[in-house]
């Protein structure tokens, strides 16, 4: 999976330049362009540029309806599901557009990963669902899939509580499972960016911090974005925070910074409490 | 009075208009959840009795004979309806066999596929107005189809007759089926890196497959009792069925053909047809959710 697609590369397509490999750490590895984005006739996104640093964790916040999830489902086309909606400009993955015609989106979606706001583990059993990935790649060794099912649940901090009931349903799990099995299975594909859409939203406090704590692990391997309306855990998991307002970013940089000292006065507005 | 709702208007020195008004309310409400309670028993009625006259006058000829033996000549009296029972089974499942994978497919192609496109509104507004069509119209159909083009009437024709009738059913409800799955289930897949055939395969179909079911089971209840589509088609035999290409029995056409005659054994054994047909129908349906209902 190190490479972008399956064909020989060729000169790139975009005004943007790959990323120079001896660019001070950490690497650029997706980097939104000048980026709009439309529901039918509604604006949704306007004028994005951003830059997501490699294996670092940015959080993207904001009131609702501001356009963080957009983008964020933007980074693997899973807006392209929904009728109607067209872009212009570009988003681009280790310097490729995401809508290069050579870019099949099933790779894509192999190396954008995602994690809904809903757990949405299938109707299948917790092994199947950890492997579903393999399986659509026609994986049949047994040895690797026992392997990858292990490897992941012990990546997602789930090994211990499931390990003797692998092949039970996974609809039996509880809330905080669920979340973390369907971590497993976006990680069991060996993804290169993993997209958190409010991971947390339905979690209680305890699983919640456990998620939390098992993205600071992730960080090590993938890069992370996550959407949150929870300011806390904004400033506790991520690297850099992006904040947007009605469809604009308005600030990003630095967690510890947005959140202490923004440039802008409707961040410190926003992270503060006073709107929102 | 020691109604609880007085006595909290009291205590809480609320007027009386508040209370008479909370009290009527609930005095609604058990009335209508009353009424609701009688009319379901009320709509039992019809289906009750109905299986009440069919095993009290069905069951006092049902024995195994009744499956092995031919039917009687008119007048006559023993024998069975084995080839009747034969006949229904093969023109029900070539019925199914004729409807259902194109039936399925479309409502997939439908609701995956083009959900807005064009060809999907002709199609389910065709499927939408099929139901609609009396059977006999299938019935007819068949015969200027098939009995007509092949020359003489057959199993085959019965059974694409029976398919014309099922194929809206199944379509239709396939479709509410599939619409019923979770879009977090497509999403899942797809964010996995999944194709569309993929995610339908794997996800979607096995999630709609017991909601497809029921539609299958109406849409075979149904055509296993059409009369109407089998006279013009299959028409009906004294004799074992022999190939798809020849007029066959069945258990419906039976039901019709004894019942209006003028003797009395005939009679009963329309009625331990009419009990057989039943059963048959009910084992099937039985069959197909202890199958299909299966969940992991």
């Amino acid at each position: 999976m190190s490479d972008l697609t399956a064909t020989p590369p060729r000169p790139a397509t975009t005004s943007e330049p790959a990323p120079a490999v001896e660019a001070p750490t950490p690497r650029i590895i997706i980097s939104v362009r000048n980026f709009n984005f439309y529901y039918g006739k509604k604006q949704a996104l306007e004028d994005i540029n951003l830059d997501i640093p490699e294996k670092q964790v940015t959080a993207f916040i904001g009131p609702s309806g501001c356009g963080k999830t957009t983008l964020l489902r933007n980074f693997n086309r899973m807006n392209e599901l929904i009728d109607g909606v067209r872009h212009s400009g570009d988003i681009t993955l280790a310097g490729r557009s995401l809508w290069d015609p050579a870019l099949e989106v099933i790779a894509l979606r192999r190396l954008v990963g995602m994690v809904f706001q809903k757990s949405n583990p299938f109707a299948k059993s917790i092994y199947e669902n950890v492997v579903y990935s393999l399986r659509i790649s026609g994986v049949r060794d047994r040895a690797t899939l026992d392997e990858t099912v292990e490897r992941s649940l012990r990546g997602a901090a789930l090994w211990d509580e499931v390990k003797d009931r692998l092949h039970e349903s996974a609809l039996g799990l509880s809330g905080g499972q669920m979340q973390r099995l369907c971590i497993a299975r976006a990680i069991a594909n060996r993804p290169k960016v993993l997209l958190m859409d409010e991971p947390c939203s339905a979690l209680d406090p305890i699983a919640t911090a456990r998620v939390e704590q098992l993205i600071s692990e992730l960080k090590k391997e993938f890069t992370i974005v996550i959407v949150t309306h929870n300011m806390q855990q904004a400033t506790r998991v991520s690297d850099r925070t992006a904040f947007f307002y009605l469809g604009q970013l308005i600030e990003v940089g630095d967690t510890s910074k947005v959140f202490t000292r923004p440039a802008e006065k409707r961040t410190l507005d926003y992270v503060t409490g006073r709107f929102g | 009075m020691d109604n609880p709702i007085t006595h909290a208007a009291d205590f809480f020195g609320d007027g009386k208009t508040e209370s008479t008004r909370l009290i009527a309310r609930s005095v609604g409400n058990r009335l209508l959840t009353g009424l609701c309670i009688a009319l379901s028993f009320a709509a039992m009625i019809p289906l009750a009795s109905i299986l009440y006259l069919v095993v009290k006058n069905g069951s006092e000829l049902l024995d195994w004979s009744i499956f092995t033996q031919l039917p009687p000549a008119a007048g006559m009296t023993g024998g069975g309806f084995g080839n009747a029972v034969v006949g229904t089974l093969v023109m029900v499942g070539l019925g199914l066999a004729l409807s259902a994978p194109p039936a399925i497919l479309a409502a997939i192609y439908i609701c995956e596929y083009a959900p807005n496109g064009k060809l999907s509104s002709v199609t389910r507004f065709t499927a939408k107005l099929l139901t609609g069509i009396p059977s006999i119209i299938c019935g007819v159909f068949a015969f200027a189809a098939v009995v007509l083009a092949t020359g003489e009437f057959s199993a085959f024709a019965g059974g694409v007759a029976l398919a014309v009738l099922m194929l809206p059913t199944i379509l239709l409800t396939s479709e509410q089926a599939l619409l019923g799955v979770q879009r977090a289930y497509r999403e899942a897949s797809y964010g996995l890196g999944a194709t569309r055939f993929q995610t339908i395969a794997r996800i979607v179909l096995p999630e709609a497959m017991p909601a497809i079911m029921t539609g299958v089971m109406l849409a075979v209840a149904r055509a296993a009792g059409e009369t109407a589509p089998l006279v013009f088609t299959a028409l009906f035999s004294q004799f074992w069925m022999s190939s798809l290409m020849g007029p066959t029995a069945s258990l419906s056409v039976l039901i019709y053909n004894f019942s209006t005659m003028p003797f009395e054994y005939q009679v009963k054994m329309a009625w331990t047809a009419s009990l057989v047909l039943v059963l048959l129908v009910t084992a099937t349906n039985i069959t197909a959710q202890l199958v299909f209902s299966k969940k992991h």
